[in-house]
């Protein structure tokens, strides 16, 4: 995650504590892991302002059902509907799930 | 319907692992930062030769030494099966190995920036005269290449007193970039090599187009450059021109030009900008080109090394598109069907690929089926997979496919023979706005020539956002087919009615 987008959810995080949830849209889930960590975990490239700050952050990606739930299908219809075609949308939903798990607090139930 | 014909195009490499070693952001920033770490220390293992470079499946497909659609049907991993022999030149251009590049860029400098030093200069020198592209202007000043050389004992003064950066032969130094102002950042020696660089390779593009198009030099009355460098000084960064620069090293003597800026989408709004004056009448002859990106070599060598796999980005990117009235005779751009990723469009993919490839169609009546391939970002998958970055091409022409799904053009469970029947696999090295679409319009236009192919599709995306001015990204598009019979290329020119009422007079005459 590049140390602009960390600064960006560290100041948020900073002013909403764990209310704040990070929604992933990577397309890859190796980098939906990475993105996932940094932000509950922290940085574990150790380059940027999120190294070594396990922030505890609730992380979803956009393609999890507790997500997709939450969307107004016509806007889903219009902005997401192709890339679900496209990827695997259970393979990044599980990838972000098992660093959730893992890491985050205030995860609801 | 305005169209206008592409009368050549040409596409060049500039095989530079020592100047990528040196000077790629990537190892450059390291080697800032940190000194020579583990990564700078494992790099030299993954550079590749230019013999290697030169018989790598992408690298020869991007020249023209290789059919695109051989490449297609080539044994994968390429990096395991190279060619038998390495090959310098295709039908669109050559990869230039690096002494001869940097040569041609001392060749480019006017103020005196590049020193060789001289054994350096006169082996490389004698091996650039004999490329068989070089303009007479080209030629004369290799011919005065003598102001540029100097003793060895002087370079390294120039380096170790005066913050020039070093030029690398074998290792050892071959020359130097001096600094152009003292306190100046937008002239400081790092950018201007990255800009003599990028100038050097647009000269290369244009001497091989001129050649390939069958004109003269003085036949080219326009040059757009559309690279992601910017020339300029501290008080107009970024202010430009490259274009007339490289018209005029290149002896364009009747040429003006502009540089069109927009990361990777410059290409396609530039060719269209192109496209547009010339279907107006404003150009006769314009070549739309860009060289290549020095920071970008060895970009994502990090990785590269991290898997031992070769480090694959050692070439600079070149390439040059040359626009003419639509005579009838070559394959066109069609301008009433323009793709455009409009401010209000939104910055979903969905939204992109909707605006760039599913509105250009409808416009036009045309279906996705009317469009046999569609080449979008064509980054070689050798590059960027293993550094995480997907398969940039493949992803492309699943989104296509999946936008055909939705609006019913084909079934889903067709989506497979779509992507393989008209995706583009890449073949362009990671070089920002080359791969953006524009390395297939010879392809496409050689396939459409032999009638093999109807219509072709380029698509280009730029990463804005990364200049900190907007969240969007930008696109573009056009489509390119064959020329029709009855439109512009039908029409009869004021010339040729003139003959015809000569002719006429002339047989009225009484004998």
């Amino acid at each position: 995650m590049d140390l602009q987008n960390q600064q960006r959810i560290k100041d948020a995080a900073d002013k909403f504590g764990t209310d704040c949830v990070v929604v992933l849209g990577s397309s890859d889930a190796e980098g939906a892991e990475i993105y996932a960590e940094t932000v509950s975990n922290g940085d574990p490239t150790f380059a940027g302002p999120l190294a070594g700050v396990p922030l505890g952050l609730p992380v979803y990606h956009v393609f999890d059902p507790v997500i997709r739930a939450e969307c107004d299908p016509k806007a889903w219809e219009e902005q997401i509907s192709m890339m679900e075609m496209v990827l695997d949308t259970e393979k990044l939903a599980a990838a972000v799930k098992g660093i959730r798990d893992q890491y985050s607090k205030n995860v609801p139930a | 319907m305005s169209s206008v014909g592409i009368k050549g195009y040409s596409y060049c490499l500039n095989h530079v692992p020592e100047l990528a070693l040196h000077y790629g952001s990537t190892p450059f920033g390291e080697r800032e930062a940190k000194g020579e770490s583990d990564f700078l220390h494992g790099l030299p293992a993954a550079v590749q030769t230019w013999d290697k470079a030169a018989s790598y499946a992408p690298n020869l497909t991007y020249i023209g030494a290789m059919d695109y659609f051989d490449f297609e049907a080539a044994e994968t991993p390429w990096t395991e099966n190279h060619l038998p022999e390495p090959k310098r030149f295709g039908k669109y251009g050559e990869i230039m190995p690096e002494p001869e590049f940097i040569c041609l860029m001392a060749v480019c400098d006017v103020f005196d920036l590049i020193w060789l030093e001289k054994s350096f200069a006169e082996e490389a020198a004698a091996k650039l005269l004999k490329d068989p592209v070089l303009t007479e202007a080209i030629i004369a000043r290799i011919n005065g290449l003598h102001s540029h050389v100097h003793e060895i004992s002087e370079i390294e003064a120039e380096i170790s007193g005066k913050k020039a950066r070093p030029l690398y032969h074998n290792g050892a130094v071959a020359g130097c970039v001096r600094s152009g102002h003292e306190v100046d950042d937008c002239l400081f020696p790092y950018v201007l090599l990255e800009n003599l660089a990028c100038k050097a390779g647009g000269v290369l593009a244009l001497m091989h187009l001129i050649k390939n198009s069958g004109i003269a030099p003085a036949d080219v009355d326009f040059v757009i450059e559309c690279s992601e460098e910017g020339a300029g000084d501290m008080n107009q960064r970024a202010g430009g021109n490259f274009a007339k620069a490289i018209a005029e090293t290149a002896g364009c003597v009747n040429a003006s030009g502009c540089d069109i800026r927009g990361f990777c989408a410059g290409p396609v709004n530039a060719i269209v900008a192109g496209a547009a004056q010339v279907a107006a009448g404003v150009r006769k002859n314009c070549a739309v080109l860009a060289g290549g990106a020095v920071p970008k070599l060895y970009m994502n060598s990090r990785d590269h090394v991290k898997k031992s796999l070769p480090a694959l980005e050692d070439c600079l990117g070149n390439f040059a598109v040359l626009l003419a009235p639509d005579d009838g005779t070559n394959p066109v751009i069609r301008l009433d069907s323009v793709g455009k990723h409009s401010v209000g469009a939104g910055a979903a993919p969905q939204a992109i690929m909707s605006a760039l490839v599913y509105e250009p169609l409808a416009e036009r009546g045309l279906s996705f089926a009317d469009v046999d391939k569609f080449a979008a970002e064509l980054q070689n998958p050798e590059i960027t997979l293993p550094a995480g970055a997907g398969d940039v091409p493949a992803a492309n022409i699943k989104m296509t496919a999946a936008l055909a799904v939705m609006k019913k053009a084909i079934e889903k469970s067709g989506m497979d023979d779509f992507i393989k029947k008209r995706g583009v696999i890449g073949f362009a090295p990671t070089q920002g706005h080359i791969p953006s679409g524009v390395p297939f319009i010879g392809t496409a236009c050689d396939a459409i020539r032999a009638g093999k192919m109807h219509r072709a599709m380029i698509i280009g995306k730029g990463s804005l956002f990364l200049a900190r001015l907007t969240n969007l990204a930008d696109g573009g598009s056009f489509m390119i087919e064959p020329p029709e019979h009855g439109g512009a290329a039908g029409a009869v020119t004021k010339d040729e009615i003139r003959a015809v009422i000569l002719d006429i007079l002339s047989e009225a005459q009484p004998q």
